[in-house]
């Protein structure tokens, strides 16, 4: 190309558009390659840990009792452990968590109180899993005297996913048009009956699914449950949905996958994979559930 | 004519957000009769003239209000059930807002509030809000749909229906034509002149023709401070007594 | 909030509407009974809702509560060692940790530390340039539908369990490794750093993503009004502007690397190691190492808690449950000083904004 073609066509591209346009390529080429290569493994793994799972994957893996040592049965007592486990954490987390979010959100004026109580839910949300289970075990198991039981073990996780039950749900109520709230005082209802009418029916789907983000969370956390509830071993008729008081120990998904997978020896490998695809199912659908409901709540906006 | 509930009296009336002064020692006496326009231009106090008395201000953070308002001869300050007082007092403001009920939730929404349960009775208070508000004929077949999906125009007379539902005393309207087209403006003055029979409006508008179309006494806030209290034809005639007022409604200013 | 006194002022206010105008009378004109019951249930309202307020409020300061109550515990486990067991310059600077020796007790975290700090790093190496890169896709480079996926799959990267990704370390990566470099075990800083770092992935890049995003829309208005492309706009507007957002991401990556339990212990071969040596390459990513928080997690189901004697002192064998709770505390002050720095920059992002 030489200058008289410039003059000719303004707009053509010349040699450094086409080298910027080309740099743009490749680069963005570059970070497209650096998503997939971290989104591989999501894929491959699982599908690799089905594969090695196939074999054990049947219902009677389920509803099983371990046998022989854990290396033969299946996987049922600690299953309705993890059930029993997240069930109450839940019970405890969502009414504090959703309140806390709601006090923060409505009732907190900006002050230094308030920018304390938000210091705090970050941290809350920081500290590691395992400080999580040494403060379960201070607090519940030692302190209150509960012993190594469901409770102690629920009321660990309930802590540790209590910060994001709060933030997900202050930001489900921020999403809430300020004006609706100003409306509703303006005809003399209370911050209550605001929230009650208005605030929290529009933005229950948003808190739902932090709740279920949630779920997915403490079913999969070992830590903390670790030494404030969960046992190695605990027999279990088969099938029994009751089997445990809140007051004993249980055995749990989590922390079942990590015993049999490094403290007992000769597990057949596809009862290993079998467990972690069953875990990683369990906690994989929850998030869809949870994605699933979001997707619909932003395309059934109210206004 | 003899007295209705719904005067108010604005005594010493300073109002600050932080160290900035929204109101300026402003002493009003609005009587229980016809409609009370303020004008004035942006930044003069006035919708915060309009919080102040049914104490919405009370929850925007760092204000300090001081002096005195008097409604029926009670000290809205004195009044514990700020509740009730601000459902004796029906607001308007620029931007409608429907909300994210059905348009019949919306207008039962303060009577349920106050614990006004009787289907009959809602059904009633429905009605009547919306046929005073004009909007009854539009919307009287799709009740149960959104109220955020009407237009604009009629999710202002939603709005204005919403305030009337707890039969206010006084009903305040805060420029309430700016998002709305000026068919729907005129039949919403219209419904004004029929209210104010019932109850004393206090009309904030942008608009010095709209004041001077429906306002029985005007007054002009300017930064803060009062300028001129007095009868409309007083205000827009050829001689207010007042420069500032005169310049400002011819357009010399704001 | 203080509605308890004033229904008899509601009567009087709704007396007198009812009272001047005509219009649908409220409660009180239909029978005595009908009256009794509305003033019941009002006053049932404003009961419940007084509760139901307290309550909220009781919640609101309860993250607060659990924060110190987390330190208040632990420490009250751990206090017994830092009174007798507890020597500063051995705690942080000795590798001998034998809690359980009968006769020569030792507690230094040194290897831990050298543990924790030789995972995290090799996590960030793996996590910290590939998630600002996918961030940087997601927000800039790819469709509205494309990101959408993206940030879906990001989201359940994130949702696998910890011990799920041990298992992975375990039976995966640990054969893989011995198969590709030869060395003797597969269970190394290697195989927990990469595990650890994909990890570390989803919140690096959902944080980078949103400090991209929040660059205020009129530089990148004014850089495409100039021509640029995107790739310059990314590198000359929006990365520089991102900057502290960016860092704030890879810092809250870096405290769920220093935390996490499971995963490193299943994956870090769980032996008592410094990496680094004087021979080249001086750090050895093929060598197995322990962490502290593996060492929690490891020891603490035979670590007896003792009473004290009658005489206010401990037996030495329940220093060992407390030294594991010193543990505990330091990372409890490493990962709180890691969250107040990355809070302090996000916050001073959204102020600047």
């Amino acid at each position: 190309m030489d200058g008289n073609e410039h003059t000719k066509n303004l707009f053509a591209a010349t040699d450094l558009i086409h080298k910027k346009l080309r740099a743009q390529r490749t680069v963005k080429w570059i970070f497209g390659s650096m998503s997939v290569v971290i989104l591989i493994p999501l894929v491959a793994l699982t599908s690799y840990l089905i594969i090695r799972a196939w074999p054990s994957l049947t219902w009677d893996f389920i509803t099983d009792v371990p046998k022989q040592g854990m290396r033969s049965g299946g996987i049922w007592p600690a299953l309705i452990g993890t059930l029993y486990t997240v069930t109450f954490s839940l019970l405890v987390a969502v009414p504090v968590g959703v309140m806390a979010g709601i006090y923060l959100n409505e009732y907190a004026r900006e002050s230094w109180f308030t920018r304390i109580v938000n210091l705090a839910v970050v941290n809350l949300a920081g500290v590691p899993s395992i400080v999580h289970a040494l403060f379960g075990l201070g607090a519940f198991v030692v302190f209150a005297g509960l012993g190594k039981s469901i409770l102690s073990a629920s009321l660990t996780l309930a802590i540790m996913t209590l910060p994001v039950i709060i933030v997900s749900t202050k930001e489900a109520l921020f999403a809430v048009p300020v004006t609706f709230r100003m409306a509703c005082w303006n005809l003399g209802a209370s911050r209550w009956q605001t929230i009650r009418t208005i605030v929290l029916p529009n933005s229950i789907g948003g808190i739902l699914t932090g709740i279920i983000l949630q779920v997915c969370r403490a079913a999969g956390e070992t830590a903390p449950i670790m030494f404030t509830g969960a046992v190695f071993f605990k027999f279990v008729k088969r099938g029994d949905l009751f089997p445990y008081k809140p007051t004993e120990q249980c055995m749990a998904l989590s922390y079942h996958l990590h015993t049999i997978s490094t403290q007992v020896p000769g597990v057949p490998e596809s009862m290993l994979y079998a467990t972690a695809v069953v875990l990683l199912g369990f906690v994989l659908a929850f998030n869809a559930i949870a994605i699933v409901l979001r997707t619909r709540i932003r395309n059934r906006k109210k206004w | 004519m003899k007295p209705k509930a719904g005067n108010i009296e604005i005594k010493n009336l300073t109002i600050r957000y932080g160290n900035k002064i929204a109101l300026d020692d402003i002493s009003i006496s609005i009587p229980s009769t016809g409609i009370f326009a303020i004008i004035g231009p942006a930044n003069s106090g006035k919708t915060t003239l309009l919080k102040s008395i049914n104490r919405t201000i009370e929850l925007e953070p760092g204000v300090s209000v001081k002096g005195q308002i008097f409604i029926d001869g009670q000290n809205t300050k004195r009044i514990r059930d700020v509740y009730g007082l601000r459902r004796k007092i029906g607001m308007v403001f620029p931007l409608p807002v429907g909300l994210p009920l059905s348009i019949y939730d919306n207008v039962a929404y303060a009577p349920r509030i106050a614990g006004k349960h009787s289907k009959r009775d809602l059904d009633e208070i429905v009605e009547r809000s919306l046929r005073q508000a004009a909007l009854w004929d539009e919307v009287k077949d799709r009740l149960k749909s959104l109220g955020t999906m009407l237009s604009g125009g009629q999710q202002q007379r939603l709005t204005i229906a919403r305030a009337l539902s707890h039969e206010p005393e006084i009903l305040c309207l805060d420029e309430f034509s700016i998002a709305v087209d000026p068919v729907t403006t005129m039949r919403i003055e219209d419904v004004l002149i029929e209210l104010k029979k019932k109850m004393t409006i206090i009309l904030v508008t942008n608009l010095v023709q709209q004041a001077r179309r429906l306002g029985d006494l005007t007054c002009f806030l300017n930064i803060g401070k009062l300028v001129q209290v007095d009868e409309t034809e007083k205000i827009f005639s050829d001689d207010p007594g007042n420069q500032l007022t005169y310049d400002y409604v011819h357009g010399v200013f704001g | 909030m203080q509605q308890i006194e004033k229904h008899s002022l509601t009567d009087k206010l709704q007396d007198t509407s009812s009272g001047t105008r005509p219009g649908p009378a409220s409660g009180v004109s239909r029978g005595t009974l009908g009256a009794f019951l509305t003033h019941i249930r009002r006053i049932r309202r404003v009961v419940s809702e007084r509760t139901i307020v307290c309550l909220i409020y009781i919640c609101g300061v309860s993250a607060v509560i659990f924060v110190f109550g987390i330190f208040f515990f632990v420490f009250r486990e751990g206090a017994p060692f830092l009174e007798h067991g507890f020597k500063a310059k051995e705690f942080f600077l000795s590798p001998d940790w034998y809690p359980t020796s009968a006769t020569n007790k030792r507690y230094g975290i040194l290897a831990q530390l050298v543990g924790t700090g030789s995972v995290t790093l090799v996590a960030m190496l793996v996590a910290v340039p590939f998630s600002l890169g996918t961030g940087i896709f997601i927000a800039e480079f790819c469709g509205k539908k494309t990101r959408e996926i993206m940030k879906i799959l990001v989201e359940l990267l994130a949702a696998i369990p910890s011990v799920v990704w041990g298992f992975i370390g375990l039976m995966v990566m640990n054969p893989l490794i011995i198969k590709l470099t030869g060395a003797p075990i597969g269970l190394n800083v290697l195989n927990a750093g990469i595990i650890v770092g994909l990890m570390s992935v989803p919140i690096i890049v959902t944080i980078a993503e949103d400090a991209i995003r929040a660059v205020p829309d009129t530089y990148i208005e004014a850089a495409e009004a100039l021509g640029a492309t995107r790739w310059q706009l990314v590198r000359k507007v929006i990365l520089p502007a991102a900057k502290s957002g960016l860092l704030a991401a890879v810092l809250l990556g870096v405290g769920r690397a220093v935390g996490e339990t499971m995963a490193v212990l299943m994956c870090t071969g769980h032996s008592i190691n410094i990496p680094f040596d004087a021979k080249v390459p001086f750090f050895h990513v093929l060598e197995s190492v322990r962490t502290l928080t593996a060492t929690i997690a490891a020891e603490m189901g035979e670590a007896p808690r003792l009473e004290a004697n009658a005489d206010g002192t401990y037996p030495t064998e329940a220093l060992h449950y407390q030294a594991l709770f010193v543990i505990g505390i330091v990372l409890f002050a490493i990962t709180f000083v890691i969250n107040i720095t990355a809070d302090m920059i996000v916050k001073g992002i959204r102020r600047k904004k």
